[in-house]
């Protein structure tokens, strides 16, 4: 044998978040928790980040349209430039922490880590972390379509200052945030103060564990349900433990819950949860293939577990705009519902459509 | 049969250079170490990112994570050049009369002999510095294109338009082909003394699995030799209009193994090409013949450069297991 084992992919962190929203705090914690962790962070302005002993890399926000037909397929330059520069001496750190902008598009971000090879091989995307102002939410989504972009996207959001708000205005705005997105955890905070074990090393890009980690994966449409500090979802392994709000049809029924009620009229993101049984493998591929081509510009993110006729293994499957991924990820328990199970965030998405053709891919029964 | 005498580093190695007879390696971490008369060490940045080779002064230039940029001698003497304080240099080029370009950001700026800075802002980022060999002209890599500045007069820049993100520029030895590398696995070539919409100005040359990140031009700049693919991918432009029409030699092919570093010999038709499990091989243009320089290794090979006469090669890896091949043996 004369190629050496890989060394263990780098997690990346991305902090996304509008400007005030407590990125910065949230990042100083990190940097100065005493987790016994090293993080490499990149920056587009140094700020008030200023931990000496901590790498910190400046660098310019700089987004490539890749050139090979794909409209939406963008990168950042950038940050292939100093991942390939950091990874050349990687026992300087044990993770990556990458710091938007706040008007910046998570996308091309996220997408930085599937599309540049270099990059792919030798880091991993851990999740994308979206911080939320309470206070200022309503006005965000308002002016700027990115607050609504960097909520869609992210696999946790926390909802910051919730000092500043009142019971009923940081449940209208968590109610927002799970309409934007119904697939996120979400997490309330005040002063960015969080376990950062709910931040850091989530996994939720990692076909393995991302549905793996959140046994409630989807329930979340349930229309009154919000994650808080008490609703103790547990990352790091599966239990049992059940809400009592989570009243889902045991039948093999394909339905949806409506979104598209929210209670802030500014959001233009919307969801579409989809749920069916036993899928034909011959007709889903070629169906998610087609779907993330021709609605991919509007696909923000999409993640799901899907039951294969005939396949003793649960296939998870999750994208960004174009780019989808799946893998087989874990036999399916004894007792467990073998169902399919897909969600979509995007824009300008068509509902009918997409529910009557993900259905036309069940498995025929008799 | 070629000898090959191992020299061991800790880490990633970005560079190997001779100057004179002495081999240089520039590691990762800021240490440049030479084999003249015994191992010996420079510490030249707190994290080093680039490193060539200066032909006009016999000396390495470097560029650091501590945004200094050094000229290092054939002694092992550093002296600092220029510097942006918090800004990684990832970009150097060495230029004829002691000019010497480097860029961050969307900045690149070129360090006269006499200590003067002129600067180049373009509005994106400066992603690769080449010095035109006649002249002192740089051209800078950017999204969309190149563009080409006179270093000394205040002319309107040329803009070369090519669509989409590149990261790597060099100038034909002939000073009538630009070349960049791109993002998206191709080299881009612009014909210099073509009229603007003729159709020989654009040169396409495509179809590498992986991004193109290691280029050298032949003796008289008659072939460039490029990595990016299973084998050395060499294009011919000895032609009026380079490679066009024209197929790449595809030298040194292995199965499934990717070439990472090329260097062509001084004088002769034959290029030094280095794979991502170490190896080594020197190949020749007329008619393929191979040898083999070095087994694999332990990472992948980095950089690759022949000393003045030709009979010895030295190679940079990632893994820091370098060495220098004497042909002769």
């Amino acid at each position: 044998m004369t190629e050496t084992a890989l060394p263990k992919p780098i997690p990346v962190t991305v902090l996304t978040g509008y400007l005030g929203a407590g990125k910065t705090t949230l990042l100083n914690r990190i940097l100065t928790d005493n987790h016994g962790k090293k993080y490499a962070v990149i920056v587009n302005e140094f700020g008030e980040i200023g931990i000496d002993n901590d790498l910190i890399v400046e660098s310019d926000e700089e987004i490539y349209e890749m050139n090979n037909g794909c409209i939406c397929c963008t990168v950042r330059g950038d940050l292939i430039r100093v991942v390939e520069g950091l990874m050349r001496r990687p026992g300087r750190f044990d993770a990556i922490i990458v710091e938007t902008t706040g008007l910046a598009d998570p996308v091309p971000v996220a997408q930085t880590f599937f599309m540049d090879d270099d990059v792919r091989q030798k880091t991993e995307l851990d999740a994308v972390v979206a911080l939320v102002d309470a206070k200022h939410l309503p006005l965000r989504l308002k002016d700027s379509r990115e607050a609504e972009d960097q909520i869609a996207f992210a696999d946790v959001v926390l909802i910051n200052k919730t000092d500043l708000v009142s019971p009923e205005e940081l449940a209208r705005i968590e109610a927002t945030v799970r309409v934007i997105n119904p697939s996120a955890r979400i997490h309330r905070t005040t002063r960015s103060e969080i376990d950062l074990t709910k931040v850091l090393n989530q996994g939720a890009f990692n076909l393995e564990r991302a549905l793996e980690n959140d046994p409630h994966f989807l329930d979340h449409d349930a229309p009154d349900h919000v994650c808080g500090p008490e609703c103790g979802h547990d990352h790091h392994h599966d239990h049992d433990h059940d809400h009592a709000h989570h009243h889902h049809d045991h039948d093999h029924e394909h339905h949806h819950h409506d979104h598209g009620v929210s209670p802030i009229h500014d959001v233009t993101v919307q969801s579409i949860s989809l749920r069916g049984g036993e899928m034909n493998p011959d007709r889903f591929f070629p169906w998610i293939q087609k779907i993330t081509q021709t609605d991919g510009p509007n696909i923000l993110r999409l993640k799901g577990i899907i039951a294969f006729a005939g396949d003793d293994e649960r296939y998870v499957v999750q994208g960004v705009h174009m780019i989808v991924e799946g893998d087989h990820q874990r036999a399916w328990k004894d007792g467990e519902k073998r169902e399919s199970r897909l969600v979509f965030i995007g824009r300008d998405l068509d509902r009918e459509k997409i529910e009557r053709t993900f259905k036309a891919c069940e498995a025929q029964t008799n | 049969m070629p000898t090959v005498a191992p020299l061991d580093l800790d880490g990633h190695v970005v560079a190997a250079a001779f100057l004179g007879d002495v081999p240089f390696f520039a590691t990762a971490s800021g240490a440049i170490h030479r084999l003249d008369h015994g191992q010996k060490v420079t510490e030249a940045h707190d994290g080093l990112l680039a490193c060539v080779r200066d032909d006009a002064n016999d000396t390495l230039i470097t560029g650091g994570e501590d945004g200094k940029v050094q000229r290092i001698a054939a002694d092992g003497t550093v002296t600092l050049l220029a510097e942006v304080p918090r800004k990684w240099i990832s970009i150097v080029a060495a230029g004829p009369q002691g000019a010497v370009g480097f860029a961050e950001g969307r900045t690149a700026r070129v360090r006269l002999a006499d200590g003067t800075i002129k600067e180049f802002v373009e509005t994106r980022s400066v992603e690769g510095v080449a010095f035109a060999p006649k002249g002192l002209r740089i051209g800078l890599a950017r999204y969309n294109g190149a563009s080409l500045h006179w270093v000394a007069m205040a002319a309107q820049p040329v803009d070369l338009e090519w669509k989409g993100a590149h990261t790597g520029i060099t100038f034909s030895p002939d000073g009538r082909f630009v070349v960049t590398s791109m993002q998206e696995n191709a080299l881009h070539g612009w014909k210099l003394d073509s009229k603007p919409g003729g159709d020989t100005r654009h040169m396409r040359m495509t179809g590498y699995p992986a991004k193109v990140k290691s280029l050298s031009w032949s003796a008289k700049g008659k072939w460039l030799a490029s990595s990016g693919a299973p084998a050395a991918i060499v294009w011919p432009f000895s032609a009026k209009d380079g490679p066009m029409g024209k197929p790449p030699l595809e030298l040194g092919t292995r199965a499934d193994v990717m070439v990472t570093a090329v260097a062509c010999h001084p004088a002769e038709e034959v290029v030094a090409i280095g794979y991502s499990d170490g190896m080594v091989l020197a190949a020749r243009f007329a008619d393929s013949r191979e040898v083999l320089l070095r087994r694999p290794g332990k990472g992948a090979v980095t950089s690759m450069a022949w000393s003045k006469n030709g009979k010895l090669l030295a190679f940079a890896s990632e893994a820091g297991d370098c060495g220098v091949i004497d042909l002769a043996g």
